[in-house]
């Protein structure tokens, strides 16, 4: 009785948790600059020194930042290279290959800093939460956002499935030297 | 110099308060009045019948009938004389009704009996701003603009409507009733100012979180100098030549401005916001929510979620320098 | 009851006497006193009385909604509300309006007193009325639990399309509104047919059509509109959820979907919807002013046809909601036409009961009291009705505070100005006990004085420009002070409200006792116990008049021949109400909460993933079947 409660609970607060609209962001985002570690490895006791605020990590949680993500994909023209998940001259988000890495701040830190071969740097750009609603979007498209909180469908034209709807990307047989395993 | 005055003029009374500038009571156009008209009509109709039910009812609550013993025992030639008088009544009410009708019939079509436009405007809804773009024939000539429309004074005026997002309404009850901007559908409403003034609208569709301050402006101008108005609109931004809005211009174009709004005659050219070529020839920011100055430009780039919380504009961070050669930047785009 | 209590001697009520009478048929009828029992009663009196609180006690919420909303407004640019919470806000108030109290409420009513009114021990099909009981329950609980947990519908009470779509509403919070929706549509198409079912079958004999009473006629309408009307925004709901969920293009303009598909099946239904709660309202103010006229309700034939003609033409009027929107000016004309024509059945409705009471010496006790503030404020919103009608007109006035007064003015003055008249007219009838008359004219008075302050300004303030659904307005546009009035007026009606909370709970516990008919009223509710037995009637009355107990003062003829130690009924035929087979009606039973459950639970799992709706169907299929059993009751031919 008590666990179904307890899980009743639960589920009652991830409900707050997705269904969140924070129409105004944290104050003073340009002080909480993320340092996210490119890298695994660093000498030394224990790993890179990072500084990840973990709020925004929580993006990918809540339906509305996924929603203005899938906006500004489409305002700020990443489809001009990714087309809509699949790729073009810039790699496919569909799928499971992650140059850098899938985690979230991962993806973030690609938009923001940007990436060798052809990504752009967008820091000072788009601001702090606008990458971050991108990045919690990108992840959908990926297939790592729950299906309750990603979308099922969009009113344009329909050029692939809602993220929520997509299938899950086919795993690979083996790991390939080079680049970075999805988290 | 006359264009300075009515702007001014129309500052002043912006801010002295515009009660009746958004009113269906205050016609400013043909179309207009006659649905004041109208309106006042059924009014005087309808308020005529209330009134006479309430003084039959309120009679016939104090009359103090004899009381009855058995509740069945009912007078014929009473009840006869009722069934007349409420045949009467009925018959009175269909007349009254199909009289209704056909005058609402008639005004409909006196209404909307399309006329040749002087001037096409193209009306999209976007949450929560309008995009306003004049179409002529030669395309280096068309102006965008935003959240504002120019007509010429005593011409009607065709503007098409259609929404990218969700459904919106154009309404701006001084000069015409409403209609609806309807994604995948395009609508056409005309009308005409009958005099130069300054004319407020709302979004009247429930459209999202910023509903409420979706505002829109209509400015009457006499022929010539709303031709003026047109040419000086198509011309690009002018290159600045202060220090303080050169290095405006240089945040605008390198930092988030660009990414969403277009000032033609400089490198930004995203279509998502709304156009601000001309911003500061415009009598209202917002969406006709705050009225243009200098610090009202200050406080909507600095926060406009604290102004309009859920509006598509994010906060930008800008240090103290960089907002005040924004600001002046901005101000000097007429 | 087994074969063996067939072989046994079946004991009529023709040769018992009273005490005896009672006593078995107090057995045979009852509703236990423990929690199962309890919950598996199908009385109707026992549903109908859990139907009016409850739906008294979502008018609580929606009423609180709205005097949040009423603050927030009092002031421009106020900050108390943001405006998420704003839109959240007026969707539930209209929600839980429209769907949560209006309609149940009336049907409630009916479900207490159609059985009581036309002579029977019970309602058609009870089991299926415990079980429509349930699923609004649990669809209002839905609802609301969603709006605590953040997951609250935010489109409005109405939610176009594309607004509510997948792309602008993300999240759950239109998908709860969606499902909500069904389960109130179950609920109300399941009364209805229970409506239908006793009025047309199981009328007292010798009750012909022509004396059924004006409130059962309405209900009866009410329930044909309501079997016509619900499967529109049902198919429309559905469909919202599969674009949602399940990626459908109903409604997707870029695909060959379209937004105004949406407008035109809700409306379809949003139009005789309001007449769905206006009717019912007309059977109680027949009611209540045949009692306190004193005489019975002048054009008996006249008020049932129009009522008919009511229920006919509100089919017909929907595309007034969508003037704007574009259509045909030809195609929107002919639904002006249509929309003030309906003003001539109603008028006809008001022009027969005014004349009732010019011929009549009125008692003016609390319920006359609000009928009259019905006449006064109804036919106000009728005459902005007949304004906004107009094509012309409403390009002006829709989606502005004028029709927001005038949806009021129908909606409050044409349907719960006579629900609270009828709250203190039957209130002696359901508890036994009167309601004080001194708190139940300060309950009119604050009610009709704050209702008129709140709503009369809102005409003013759509025609100075105010659209509806704003959070809030800038301060230059004037509208400052005609809010803070209507904002003041709302809090007096509020206080109203609470006022007859007070009277009700003080009096159900110390109000002086009622008798049988402390209004001498006609009709067959009064002819029994103030709260009615669990049967209903001792022996099933036999009718001769229109209004049987004005006709029989001192005593009711009656029919025998039913049996005492089952539950029976009369069944006759539909015009004559000519007795033809003594019908079983069923037992208690826990299986409609069962179902109520299951159905709930699909529902609820439905707004997460369409699997939901094939894995519940079993435990549906389950519940239904056990409910179905066969019970192996003795068969009717005897």
């Amino acid at each position: 009785m008590i666990r179904v409660l307890v899980i009743a609970a639960s589920l009652a607060l991830a409900a707050c948790e997705r269904e969140d609209r924070p129409l105004r962001s944290e104050p003073v985002p340009g002080e909480q600059r993320e340092a996210i570690a490119l890298a695994s490895n660093s000498p030394g006791q224990g790993g890179p020194v990072e500084k990840k605020s973990g709020t925004r990590g929580e993006y990918e949680k809540v339906a509305f930042h996924v929603s203005q993500g899938k906006k500004l994909f489409t305002w700020y023209n990443c489809a001009g290279c990714h087309a809509n998940g699949g790729g073009g001259s810039g790699p496919a988000l569909m799928d499971d290959v992650w140059i850098y890495g899938s985690a979230i701040e991962n993806i973030a830190a690609s938009i923001r800093e940007g990436r060798p071969n052809g990504m752009p740097s967008f820091r000072e750009k788009i601001p702090e939460d606008q990458i971050w609603q991108i990045a919690a979007f990108v992840r959908a498209l990926g297939g790592f956002v729950a299906s309750d909180v990603a979308s099922s469908r969009h009113d344009e034209m329909y050029a692939h499935e809602g993220e929520a709807r997509l299938p899950a990307p086919p795993q690979r047989a083996s790991a390939q030297p080079g680049l970075a395993q999805p988290k | 110099m006359r264009f300075r005055l009515i702007f001014t003029a129309g500052l002043v009374l912006w801010l002295t308060g515009c009660s009746g500038q958004q009113s269906a009571l205050n016609p400013q156009g043909p179309h207009a009045e006659h649905l004041a008209n109208l309106f006042w009509v059924f009014t005087a109709v309808c308020s005529a019948i209330w009134l006479a039910v309430m003084i039959v009812l309120v009679i016939g609550l104090a009359r103090r009938a004899p009381a009855r013993l058995d509740p069945l025992q009912l007078d014929r030639g009473r009840e006869r004389r009722s069934v007349i008088m409420v045949s009467g009544t009925v018959v009175g009410t269909l007349l009254t009704v199909i009289a209704l009708t056909a005058l609402s019939f008639v005004s409909q079509r006196r209404l909307f009996a399309p006329d040749k436009p002087a001037i096409t405007i193209k009306v999209t809804g976007l949450q929560w701003w309008w995009d306003v773009r004049y179409e002529t024939d030669s395309p280096d000539q068309i102006v965008t603009t935003a959240n504002e429309i120019y007509v010429p004074v005593g011409k009607p005026v065709a503007v098409k409507l259609t929404a990218t997002d969700v459904i919106h309404s154009f309404w701006v009850p001084s000069l015409m009733g409403k209609l609806d901007l309807i994604p995948g559908q395009e609508n056409e409403l005309q009308f005409t100012a009958s005099r130069p003034g300054i004319y407020r609208g709302q979004c009247a569709e429930f459209c999202g979180w910023q509903h409420a301050h979706m505002g829109l402006v209509v400015v009457a101008l006499p022929v010539p100098m709303f031709q003026t108005w047109l040419s000086s609109q198509s011309l690009p931004a002018a290159e600045p030549e202060d220090p303080a809005r050169k290095k405006g211009q240089e945040i605008f174009v390198s930092k988030a401005c660009f990414m969403c709004h277009t000032v033609r005659g400089t490198s930004a050219g995203s279509r998502v916001g709304p156009d601000l070529t001309h911003f500061a020839s415009r009598q209202t920011i917002a969406s006709a929510t705050l009225p243009m100055s200098r610090g009202n430009i200050a406080a909507w780039v600095l926060d406009p979620q604290g102004i309009k919380p859920g509006v598509n504009m994010p906060n930008v961070p800008l240090t103290p320098d960089e907002l005040e050669s924004l600001v002046s930047y901005l101000e000097g785009l007429r | 009851m087994s074969t063996q209590a067939a072989a046994q001697e079946d004991v009529r009520d023709t040769h018992l006497d009273d005490a005896e009478l009672h006593a078995r048929l107090t057995r045979t009828w009852r509703t236990g006193t423990s929690l199962i029992e309890r919950l598996s009663s199908v009385d109707h009196k026992v549903v109908g009385r859990r139907y009016i609180l409850t739906a008294f006690f979502f008018l609580c919420l929606g009423g609180l909604s709205a005097v949040a909303m009423r603050l927030q407004l009092a002031r421009p640019e106020a900050k108390l509300l943001g405006p998420d919470l704003y839109n959240q806000l007026f969707t539930m108030h209209g929600t839980t309006m429209m769907f949560l109290f209006a309609v149940p409420v009336m049907e409630a009513f009916a479900v207490y007193f159609v059985p009581l009114m036309v002579g029977t021990r019970n309602i058609a099909f009870p089991r299926l009325n415990a079980f429509s009981y349930w699923i609004f329950l649990f669809g209002g609980l839905f609802l609301w639990v969603s709006f605590l947990l953040k997951v609250g519908p935010d489109v409005g009470w109405f939610a176009y399309v594309p607004l509510s779509g997948p792309e602008f509403s993300p999240g759950k919070r239109a998908d709860v509104w969606a499902q909500m929706i069904t389960f109130t549509e179950i609920s109300a198409l399941a009364v209805a047919i229970e409506i239908i079912v006793t009025v047309f079958k199981q009328r007292a004999p010798g009750m012909t059509l022509d004396r059924i009473p004006l409130f059962v006629w309405a209900m009866l309408v009410t329930s044909f509109l309501i079997i016509f009307a619900m499967p529109a925004v049902m198919v429309a709901s559905t469909m919202l959820i599969l674009d949602r969920l399940v990626g459908t293009h109903f409604f997707n303009p870029a695909e060959g979907g379209d937004s105004l598909l949406w407008q035109h099946l809700f409306w379809f239904f949003g139009h005789p919807e309001v007449y769905i709660i206006f009717i019912p309202a007309t059977g109680m103010v027949s009611a209540i002013i045949a009692a306190f006229a004193r005489r019975p309700v002048f054009g008996y034939l006249p008020l049932v046809l129009s009522l008919i003609a009511v229920g006919f033409l509100s089919f017909g009027l929907w595309v007034h909601h969508m003037f704007v929107t574009g259509l045909p000016q030809l195609g929107s004309a002919f639904f002006t036409a249509s929309s003030m024509l309906i003003a001539v059945p109603n008028g006809l409705q008001i022009f027969c009961w005014v004349a009732t009471l010019w011929d009549s010496r009125p008692v003016f006790k609390t319920p006359l009291l609000f009928v009259i503030g019905f006449f006064f404020i109804f036919i106000i919103g009728g005459m902005s009705g007949v304004m906004v009608a107009s094509v012309p007109i409403d390009t002006q006035v829709h989606d502005t505070y004028f029709v927001v007064a005038h949806f009021h003015y129908v909606l409050i003055g044409g349907a719960v100005f006579p629900l609270l008249g009828a709250v203190y007219f039957w209130f002696p009838k359901i508890t036994g006990r009167m309601l004080s008359e001194r708190l139940g004219k300060w309950n009119f008075s604050l009610a009709f004085v704050g209702f008129n302050v709140a709503f009369f300004p809102m005409h003013i303030l759509g025609l100075q420009g105010m659209p509806r659904r704003v959070y809030t307005y800038l301060p230059e546009m004037g509208w400052g002070s005609l809010n803070l009035l209507s904002s003041a007026g709302a809090l007096v009606l509020f206080t109203s409200f609470v006022l007859l909370l007070v009277n009700v709970i003080l009096s159900a516990r110390r109000g002086p006792t009622a008798g049988e008919n402390p209004w001498d009223a006609g009709t067959l509710e009064w002819a029994t116990t103030s709260p009615p037995l669990p049967y209903n009637f001792s022996r099933i009355p036999f009718v001769t008049h229109r209004e049987p107990l004005w006709d029989n003062r001192d005593s009711l003829p009656v029919i025998t021949g039913l049996s005492v130690d089952t539950r029976e009924t009369v069944s006759g035929t539909l015009t004559e109400a000519f007795p033809e087979i003594r019908e079983n009606s069923p037992e208690p039973s826990i299986w409609p909460l069962l179902a109520a459950i299951a159905v709930a639970g699909t529902f609820l799992g439905s707004i997460f993933t369409p699997w939901a709706v094939v894995w519940g169907s079993i435990p549906v299929a389950i519940t239904l079947t056990c409910w179905f059993w066969p019970k192996g009751t003795p068969e009717d031919e005897k």
